[in-house]
């Protein structure tokens, strides 16, 4: 066989294998309102970045007659690429080909590209868009999950790992998004569950749709298995490529620098919060009055609102953004909230990431449902995440801090390197109210009137101890700041604490309260 | 402006906040303690057998109703000593996660309150 021959053939299995499970199939795909795998990974990766792996890899299944069987590449895609010039590994099932089923050649290649991006130290992306376990490989599928989520964990902590959800990923599959740092979905095409609708109709009776069970909006607003929302594709797409700038390539170095940039000019930083601590306001607008070019990269922006997290830049870092949000539920710490904002500040730590806290807490959420859900070991993970972190803790006191919350909140106590509070703080056991109410319950009861003896006594209580001087005074806080400071002095605090270093104890690891 | 009007009021420690509520919160159902009396289907299911009639006499621990949930028959049990007051079940109905599916009422006598607690 001749040369040109030989390329030709090469071109033809090339070009069969790229059309996956043949036009019809991809027909269907694109009723759905989904790409291909091979376009998905293109609009992701900068142009022409792309290289396929393992394009020929043919499954070896024998049984119910697999062994008659073409399913180009297995059914998944994989390969190198990048992301504003940043190395990333990808898979993408391919649904056009046996449903995107998991058999052991598919689970093989993805556990090769997870390998790869390992041993390279390159963030890891995968997009998941397949019917589960391809049944006809029986136990060598499930071993293919269990290779994956193996990895995942390994993977976890030292490079970054995306998932991104577009289409269904159900039962057990669901487990290595899970695993994973940040969750993908997108409307109308994202679907997540461990039992899907017919078979908790079947065994429960109970009917439900498949979106309102699993669907994009579900993960986002109530499981909050899902780390950003978008409505098409292409949206998802640009968030991921927006996170890549954020974080870095893996746990040993730090996020790429870029060129400092003032906030803009719409945000003032002295004109969103208001001096009386019961009065709601955005604390995103303050974020972004303080952050570079006011850029706010938001995670979880609608699971569990009263706490606020997600990336920013100060003086060109990549800072981690964690503040309490007065606007939903006065801001409280609860089960979600503790939930969201731990995992949070253990990315951050990972990846070597600096952290700024925004403090406006009225405490933790009284109520039995919170107690009952385990308020007690879900709101200790904030107390935890904050105190393992080792990456600069800067925390700004913007008005109460009270109580369980102060402490929380990555307070002096935790090891916060630095704790500036504006005039407005009221840094104290409990809200004045409830702090006179029980001091001077005395003299409230045997008053002639009570009412007025409470209000005197609440006024008393707030000008002796509702201010930041208090815990100033002990050195609980490093400086009293205006507000219009708070920039100026975070980016002097992270230049403070650029090569942090501190010892710890020697550990195998520690026991969260998962 | 139109958002000041989402504000509610919500109580902390006697401090009283305008905020948004979430969905969750407003949903949030009032404790209830359980009922003794009231044998409940744990777990979705399909009964499959109903041990007892109304008017039957039982001791805390006896095996009321058969239900088969995942796969396994799960033997519900009364709490309480005393005697079968309503059965709203027979075998064959599907019950959903914590309906009644069975009515106790005490008999009077010093035992009964012995073994209350479960």
């Amino acid at each position: 066989m001749s040369l040109e021959k030989k390329i030709h053939d090469l071109n033809e299995k090339r070009r069969k294998a790229m059309l996956g499970g043949g036009e019809q199939a991809i027909e269907k795909q694109k009723a759905m309102g989904k790409r291909t795998a091979r376009e998905r990974i293109t609009d992701l990766l900068d142009k022409d970045s792309f290289t396929e792996y393992d394009m020929f890899v043919e499954h070896e299944a024998r049984d119910f007659d697999m062994d008659k069987k073409v399913l180009p590449g297995d059914g998944v895609v994989i390969g190198t690429g990048t992301i504003y010039g940043a190395p990333v590994a990808v898979f993408a099932q391919d649904f056009t080909v046996a449903g995107g089923s998991l058999g052991l050649a598919h689970a093989r290649k993805i556990t090769k590209i997870m390998d790869h991006a390992l041993r390279m130290r390159m963030p890891l992306i995968g997009i998941n868009d397949s019917g589960g376990a391809r049944i006809q490989e029986g136990v060598n599928s499930l071993y293919g999950y269990g290779e994956i989520f193996f990895r995942n964990t390994l993977a976890s902590g030292v490079i970054p790992q995306i998932s991104v959800i577009l289409g269904p990923c159900a039962g057990g599959a669901v487990y290595s998004p899970a695993l994973t740092d940040f969750v993908f979905v997108v409307e109308n095409i994202s679907k997540m569950f461990i039992t899907g609708p017919e078979v908790i109709k079947t065994v429960l009776g109970e009917e439900i749709s498949m979106e309102d069970l699993g669907g994009a909006r579900v993960h986002s607003e109530v499981s909050g298995n899902a780390h950003f929302f978008a409505k098409t594709e292409e949206e998802c797409f640009e968030q991921i490529r927006k996170l890549i700038t954020y974080i870095p390539w893996d746990n040993t170095r730090k996020a790429r620098m870029f060129e400092p940039a003032e906030p803009k000019p719409g945000f003032d930083v002295g004109k969103i919060v208001s001096d009386d601590p019961t009065m709601p306001y955005d604390v995103k607008d303050l974020i972004r009055a303080i952050a570079d070019n006011s850029d706010f990269l938001e995670i979880q922006e609608m699971y569990a609102r009263n706490i606020v997290i997600g990336f920013g830049r100060l003086g060109g870092r990549t800072t981690g953004f964690v503040a309490n949000q007065p606007n939903e539920m006065a801001g409280v710490l609860d089960v979600d909230s503790s939930d969201k904002a731990a995992r949070f500040i253990r990315y951050c730590d990972a990846f070597n990431i600096p952290i700024v806290t925004l403090v406006d807490v009225p405490g933790y959420l009284p109520g039995i449902d919170q107690e009952h859900a385990g308020v007690i070991r879900h709101g200790a993970k904030i107390l935890y995440s904050y105190s393992e972190a080792t990456v600069p803790k800067i925390t700004v006191i913007i008005r109460k801090a009270y109580g369980g919350g102060y402490i929380a909140m990555a307070s002096r106590h935790l090891r916060a390197d630095f704790v500036f509070a504006w005039p407005t703080a009221e840094i104290a056991v409990m809200g004045p109210e409830g702090a006179a109410n029980i001091i001077f319950r005395k003299e409230i009861t045997s008053a002639e009137n009570p009412e007025e003896m409470r209000k005197k006594k609440v006024q008393e209580y707030k000008e002796k101890f509702a201010n930041p001087y208090v815990a100033a005074s002990k050195g609980y806080v490093d400086a009293v700041i205006e507000p219009s400071e708070t920039r100026k002095m975070l980016l002097h605090a992270l230049d403070v604490t650029e090569n942090k270093s501190i010892p710890r104890p020697h550990k195998k690891h520690g026991i969260p309260p998962f | 402006m139109e958002e000041k009007e989402e504000y509610k009021t919500l109580n902390i420690n006697s401090t009283l906040y305008k905020t948004r509520l979430s969905k969750k919160f407003e949903n949030r159902k009032p404790f209830k303690p359980a009922d003794p009396c009231l044998v409940r289907s744990f777990i979705p299911g399909t009964v499959v057998d109903v041990l007892v009639k109304e008017g039957s006499e039982l001791k805390h621990g006896d095996v009321v109703i058969i239900l088969d949930a995942m796969k396994m028959q799960n033997r519900l049990k009364t709490h309480v000593d005393g005697r079968v007051k309503r059965i709203n079940v027979k075998s064959g109905d599907r019950v959903t996660k914590g309906a009644v599916l069975l009515e106790m009422e005490r008999v009077a006598g010093p035992e009964a309150e012995d073994s209350e607690e479960s």
